[in-house]
């Protein structure tokens, strides 16, 4: 039943302008860099923080079909990679889609329309100015952190009654005798950050073609010039 | 800064050579457009500048302040926000810092700024 709704919703939208997470995994889109932050503003005068990314032209460097593969995808791949730094194998994988070597290589599961190999893909092919993507990326790397950054825990709120040097720390992980050991899971200090992360619907604010740029309001994981994955 | 950010922050309307020079210590009346629902108006705001901030940057502010009934207003408007209608320079101000928080702790006479007065 639910899934009908949607699907409804799907086809009457056309996959435009509805958020992301209404769309059953399904999802198209472009692999980009993130080149940073800036602001806009938006009709009511109010100052928006946005990221820009350059995306695209992507190329289909592999078509992945039913028959064959089980499953219909399109390898996208974006970002020039030089002929010394690549893999035989991967050389006769691009001379395939007539391309020159790609950095990044992305499967998308679901498009629109079919593609062709060695097709480029553009932003203005995939998307529009006022809907929602989900980005993805590699959140930067944070080290070793205690449990107060890495899980949100309180700490001990404040210095005295008998604190002294434990103001940051975890506190209990368990019981006592029974269980008598620590649970899998419990939340402890550890490494942090250089994960894959997704942020969620995020609006297009403004759409630059000449220059593949593609500005989306908030931030996105990553540091600068690190490659993105946009999805919608 | 990257070029690419610089082509998107170019396609913000920018009306700053509209407005006339001003900086720290200057009275000023700014002129700020209100939506509610579907009206607009104006409103003014007049008070002394007590900082610019980023100056030449897309991300540019200035603070002003203002005693209303005698209460301490300050407001920060972002240069080149949409909302401003039109910015008044009322009377230059001779002061000898770039931010003027030594004001927040004054009132009534020790709160005067000199004008500044240029020599023909």
């Amino acid at each position: 039943m639910l899934n009908c709704k949607f699907l409804t919703l799907h086809s009457v939208f056309k996959n435009r302008l509805i958020p992301a997470i209404l769309k059953h995994n399904k999802m198209s889109g472009l692999i980009g860099k993130k080149i940073g932050m800036t602001s806009l503003y938006n009709a009511d005068g109010q100052a928006l923080a946005c990221t820009v990314i350059q995306a695209g032209p992507c190329v289909v460097t592999q078509v992945r079909s039913e028959e064959k593969d089980g499953y219909s995808a399109l390898q996208l791949g974006f970002g020039e990679k030089k002929e010394k730094n690549t893999t035989k194998p991967m050389l006769g994988h691009f001379k395939k889609a007539n391309t020159t070597p790609k950095q990044k290589l992305v499967e998308f599961k679901y498009f629109e329309e079919e593609h062709e190999l060695g097709k480029a893909l553009t932003i203005q092919d995939i998307f529009i100015e006022g809907e929602f993507v989900d980005v993805v990326g590699t959140a930067k790397g944070r080290g070793f952190q205690g449990v107060v950054k890495r899980h949100g825990f309180a700490g001990v709120g404040g210095q005295t009654h008998g604190q002294h040097n434990r103001a940051r720390h975890p506190g209990s992980i368990g019981a006592c005798s029974f269980p008598s050991r620590v649970f899998k899971g419990i939340r402890m200090a550890g490494r942090m950050g250089n994960n894959r992360v997704k942020i969620q619907n995020l609006r297009i604010l403004k759409l630059i073609p000449e220059q593949n740029l593609l500005v989306v309001s908030g931030s996105v994981p990553g540091s600068k010039n690190s490659f993105v994955i946009i999805e919608k | 800064m990257s070029e690419l950010i610089k082509l998107v922050e170019a396609t913000i309307e920018n009306r700053k050579q509209e407005y006339p020079e001003f900086k720290a210590g200057d009275t000023i009346n700014v002129h700020v457009k209100i939506r509610e629902g579907n009206k607009e108006r104006v409103q003014q705001f007049q008070g002394t500048v007590i900082q610019r901030r980023n100056l030449n940057d897309v991300g540019e502010t200035f603070t002003v302040r203002k005693v209303s009934n005698g209460i301490g207003v300050e407001r920060i408007f972002p240069i080149l926000s949409p909302s401003i209608a039109k910015i008044e320079l009322l009377r230059r101000g001779k002061v000898r810092r770039a931010r003027l928080f030594f004001l927040r702790g004054r009132q009534g006479k020790a709160a005067r700024i000199k004008e500044l007065k240029t020599t023909k």
